[in-house]
Formats: structure tokens, C-alpha cells, sequence
């Protein structure tokens, strides 16, 4: 434990004393910022419409629902953006330390790879936890001026979270298969951008095939948690997802040490 | 207290060591010796479980290297050939940690830190940035990483690679120190180094153990009678010619001549066997003047290149 907890400070020290942590949040909260502005601004046109509809034809003004029309689209656009952001999380894990040599003091301290994995990915997965904190700030707005339902919000933090959490084991599987972290975020990036691209297959994909596929689909367990519904079947897709991740970089490890 | 026996290492066909063989006794300076890429940094990898072995065994302080690697892993301290470092840290955030993953205990840590500053001359850059620091205290940092926790088993890949020759000195002083009350493998290419600080020498060339002694007996093998000087006063092919005639002697070589019919030879015979007598007796019987005859020792340098040039002719 406290070896994990060792490498764990080391990671986030490396993180926050480059530029690394603050380019990766400062990006991520101009882009959620421009989402959540777009789509605020969209609901309130739409809002002003349906409020100039009602009073023209004389019905009472229709609820809308923050939720489904604002909350639910912001946290897909959040998705998406951490195909383009978690590889910068994730390139220089392993790869940094093979390039450096410093994985040789790792490998000749006496501490497992298990907790060298786990170290390194906890730290990687307090950042991102760290992001999707931030974006709090969007859904104070929602509830100030507002009145959302909280659970559905709720949900979708864990959905979000769940995803990250997978795309992290992803990406630090891919950071010990090379010592170039351009490589690494360039191969963890296509990889990411495939996983979503599989939804959009599973739609034109025959009936055998589609089921499949959307099951593959990263996101399309992700829809499910920014409905405000937890599926024991995605929760399971996530952790086996991140487990199988994990797993293999372990494995990948020992791989190497043999070649 | 380190043993290896048969250590073959294949990194896809090639054969970066075979059948590695020596031991180190607890306390002991062993110097691995051998050119570049003859197998010491291997050698040393497997022996701190950074690399498995193709076949056979090694074990440190009775744990096997493969099946205890985490118990010899607690056991040893490792300075590999380019230090293991974190630029972005400082040397003395940079010792924490390593104090930590090397499992010393919370009340213990910093004063090992301090301790192993010291003793490594790293006071003065205690809060610089690793990433800032010069050749020579990388390297000392590097060290002070293999001490911190105070190994039985020290292990270190040339240690005083990119230092100048002050800081050499203080290295060296610093690894005879640790003999004694720790055990020490340092592996070089550097003669005198070894000869200076280790007490045994295993010299390593193309992945094998040539030779394994201490230093002087390395140097005493070759020396005495099995490479004598010789001037003498005759016509220089003929003296040759005869003195090549006689039984144990393997070389003769002319290194120099004067004006007046004296010749300067290098006479070699094979080891442990003294020619001296039968040479004079050819010599004088012969009609030529002997003006000087004297053996001349053989410095670690001259036997590591004749140790490691033979093994490349015999194999060829």
C-alpha cells in the first residue's frame, strides 16, 4: 500500500509541476465551457420559442426538461472530448520511464508490477477525476436557474466517470508498448476514436452483427447513465472493460521482460 | 553470499552470455571486467531480476533471483550505467521516493537521506532539480539512490563513468568504504579501476568468463619469466630464428635495434615456464654477447588484452 501510495504522489507531482495537468484541464474546461455555452444558448432559444408558441396559440407554456434537453447533450459532448484528451493523460506513464531508464529502478526495487500499475493509474484516474469536478461549475448554473432533476445528474457523473475509467486502462496499456509518448497519445487516440466509431457501425450493421457491436460501443453504455438509468449491464461492460485493461498491461509487463 | 552457476542469456539468437560462472564471498569487492558489450551489464541485470535468465541459476543471499526475486530485490542496491533519474525532481524529493518504494520505514527515512547525501557529496545540491544538475552529480545520485537503504548487495555498472578525476577518486574511496560490511559487484572497462578498488576480478569477454582472480595474481600469471626483455649482440634474424627454436617459447619479437648490432627482443614462452636458462645457454653457445636479460611483468591491461584476444583466436 504504501508503495502504491509512492508511486501515486510521484505521478501526480510529475503531473502538476509540468505544464501536463494544466494545459490537459485548462483545454478540457475551454472546450466543456464552449459546449455547455452552445448548448445553454440553444435551450434558451428554444425555451423562448416554445414560451412565444404557447402565448400565440393560447396554451399553457410546455415543461421542458433540463435534463433531456440540455443536461443529457452536454454530457456527450463531454465524452467526446475525452477521446482527444485522456491519450495526453496516459502517453507518458510507461513509456517516459522506458525511455529514461527509470523503469529499471522500478523493476529492481523490491515492489510488484501490480503496484506499479495501480499506482500509476490511480494517479492517472485522480486527475481525470479532477476534470470532471470542475464541470460542476456548468451544472450549478443548471440548478440556480433551473430546476433539474438531480439523479439523472448524478448518473451521468458515474457514467462519466465509468468511461474515463476505461479509457484510462486503455491508454496505460498503450503507454507500455512503446517508449514515444507521441506514439503513445497517437495510438491511444485512434484506439479511443475507433470505440465510438463502432455505435455509428452497429446502426447500418445487419441484426446479428449490430447487437454485437453496440455492445462493444464505449458510449453507447454511456446513454443509458445520462438517461438517469444504472444498467447493472454497463456498470459490468466498464469494470470488465477497465479489469480486461489493467490485466493486459500487466501482462504486457511481464511480456517484456522476456524479450 | 552471490553465486552464479551456468547463466546463459539469449536475446533472440544472439547469445549475450553463456555459462557465466563466480562467486562472491559476503564482504567482498568483485570487479566484472571485460569490453564493451562482452555481457557485464547482463550479467548484472539478472542478478538484480531486471532480466530472467535462458538457463541456469543465480542466487543472492540464498534467494534465487527467479523465484525469490522480491526478497533479492530488498536485498540489493543497483546504480545502473545511466542513472535512473527524475529530472523533475530534487535530489532530495528524488531519495524520498526511492526510500520509499525501497521500503525503508517512515522514522528511518530521513536520516538514511542525509546519511547517503553526505556520503555521496550531495549536500549542496539537496534541493536542485536533477534535471539541472552536471554529469558528475547525476552519477552521485545515482549512487546515493543504490545506498539509501543499505543493501547487503551493492551492484554497480560502471560507477565512475562521466565523473572527472577528483570525483573518481572520492568514488573509489567511497566503493573500497563499502567493502567489508556490504558486498559489491562494479563492473568496468577500466583497468586501473578495478585494480585499485576490487579485491577479485572476473574478467568477461564475448559472453564468457575468461579469467577470475585477484588482481595481482592476474597480473603475476603472465609475469616473470613468461615475458622476458632481452638485448643481445648478433645478427638480429639468426638470434631470432634461434631463440624461436627453442621448446616453451611461443614469441619473439624485435622492438628495437641499434647501430651497433644490438637488438632489443620481447621473448614469450608459455605460461609457468621459465626459459631463462636454456636462452642464455643459446645465446653464449652461440658466440653472441647476452647483454641484458630481465622478465617484465605484464600490466592488467596487457593480460585483459591477451586474455580476451586468445579467447577471439581460438575461436575463430
Amino acid at each position: 500500500m504504501t508503495n502504491v501510495l509512492a508511486l501515486w504522489q510521484k505521478e501526480m507531482r510529475t503531473y502538476f509541476t509540468s505544464p501536463i495537468a494544466y494545459a490537459v484541464i485548462v483545454v478540457f474546461l475551454l472546450l466543456s465551457g464552449y459546449f455547455f455555452y452552445g448548448i445553454l444558448a440553444s435551450f434558451v432559444e428554444f425555451a423562448m420559442r416554445a414560451a412565444f408558441q404557447a402565448q400565440y396559440y393560447r396554451m399553457s407554456m410546455p415543461t421542458l426538461n433540463v435534463n433531456e434537453l440540455a443536461i443529457r447533450p452536454l454530457f456527450q459532448n463531454l465524452s467526446v472530448i475525452f477521446i482527444f484528451l485522456l491519450p495526453m493523460i496516459t502517453m507518458r506513464l510507461f513509456a517516459e520511464e522506458k525511455r529514461s531508464g527509470t523503469i529499471e529502478l522500478l523493476y529492481t526495487s523490491p515492489i510488484t508490477r501490480t503496484q506499479i500499475i495501480l499506482g500509476k493509474y490511480l494517479a492517472a484516474l485522480a486527475l481525470f477525476t479532477v476534470m470532471i469536478l470542475l464541470t460542476m461549475i456548468h451544472q450549478a448554473f443548471f440548478f440556480i436557474y433551473g430546476n433539474p432533476e438531480l439523479g439523472p445528474v448524478l448518473t451521468a457523473y458515474l457514467g462519466v466517470f465509468l468511461l474515463g475509467a476505461s479509457f484510462l486502462s486503455l491508454g496505460l496499456l498503450i503507454s507500455t508498448l512503446t517508449e514515444n509518448q507521441i506514439i503513445a497519445a497517437v495510438v491511444g487516440f485512434g484506439l479511443f476514436l475507433l470505440l465510438w466509431a463502432l455505435g455509428w457501425l452497429a446502426h447500418s450493421a445487419g441484426p446479428g452483427l449490430r447487437e454485437v457491436l453496440s455492445y462493444l460501443s464505449i458510449f453507447e453504455h454511456f446513454d443509458d447513465f445520462a438517461k438517469g438509468v444504472i444498467d447493472t449491464r454497463d456498470v459490468i461492460y466498464y469494470l470488465s472493460f477497465t479489469f480486461f485493461g489493467l490485466y493486459l498491461t500487466y501482462r504486457s509487463l511481464e511480456s517484456a521482460r522476456w524479450r | 553470499m552471490i553465486e552464479v552457476r551456468d547463466l546463459t542469456k539469449d536475446y533472440g539468437p544472439t547469445r549475450a552470455i553463456e555459462e557465466v560462472t563466480f562467486r562472491v564471498d559476503q564482504g567482498e569487492i568483485l570487479g566484472l571486467l571485460g569490453p564493451n558489450a562482452a555481457g557485464k551489464t547482463t550479467t548484472m541485470r539478472i542478478l538484480t531480476c531486471y532480466l530472467p535468465s535462458t538457463s541456469g541459476t543465480a542466487t543472492v543471499a540464498g534467494y534465487d533471483v527467479f523465484e525469490d526475486a522480491l526478497e533479492v530485490r530488498k536485498r540489493i542496491g543497483y546504480l545502473p550505467e545511466n542513472p535512473p533519474l527524475y529530472d523533475d525532481m530534487s535530489t532530495f524529493q528524488y531519495l524520498d521516493f526511492v526510500s520509499k518504494i525501497k521500503g525503508i520505514d517512515t522514522q528511518d527515512r530521513s536520516r538514511r537521506i542525509y546519511e547517503v547525501m553526505e556520503r555521496c557529496y550531495l549536500k549542496e545540491v539537496e534541493d536542485t532539480l536533477i534535471g539541472k544538475l552536471s554529469k558528475g552529480y547525476r552519477q552521485r545520485v545515482g549512487l546515493a539512490q543504490a545506498l539509501v537503504h543499505d543493501p547487503e548487495v551493492i551492484i554497480l555498472d560502471e560507477p565512475t563513468m562521466g565523473l572527472d578525476p577528483k570525483q573518481i577518486i572520492q568514488v573509489r574511496e567511497l566503493i573500497k568504504d563499502l567493502g567489508g560490511r556490504h558486498t559489491v559487484i562494479l563492473s568496468s572497462h577500466i583497468l586501473p579501476e578495478v585494480s585499485q578498488t576490487c579485491q577479485r576480478v572476473v574478467i568477461i569477454n564475448r559472453g564468457r568468463v575468461v579469467a577470475e582472480d585477484t588482481p595481482e595474481n592476474l597480473t603475476g600469471q603472465l609475469k616473470g619469466a613468461e615475458r622476458l626483455f632481452l638485448k643481445v649482440a648478433g645478427p638480429a634474424g639468426e638470434v631470432a630464428q634461434k631463440i624461436e627454436e627453442l621448446p616453451g617459447v611461443t614469441a619473439v619479437t624485435l622492438t628495437a635495434s641499434s647501430a651497433d648490432r644490438e637488438h632489443d627482443f620481447h621473448v614469450e614462452s608459455q605460461l609457468k615456464r621459465d626459459v631463462r636458462r636454456e636462452l642464455a645457454d643459446v645465446i653464449v653457445t652461440s658466440g653472441w654477447g647476452l647483454l641484458e636479460m630481465r622478465p617484465v611483468g605484464m600490466s592488467l591491461e596487457e593480460v585483459f588484452l591477451h586474455l580476451t584476444t586468445e579467447e577471439e583466436v581460438s575461436r575463430s
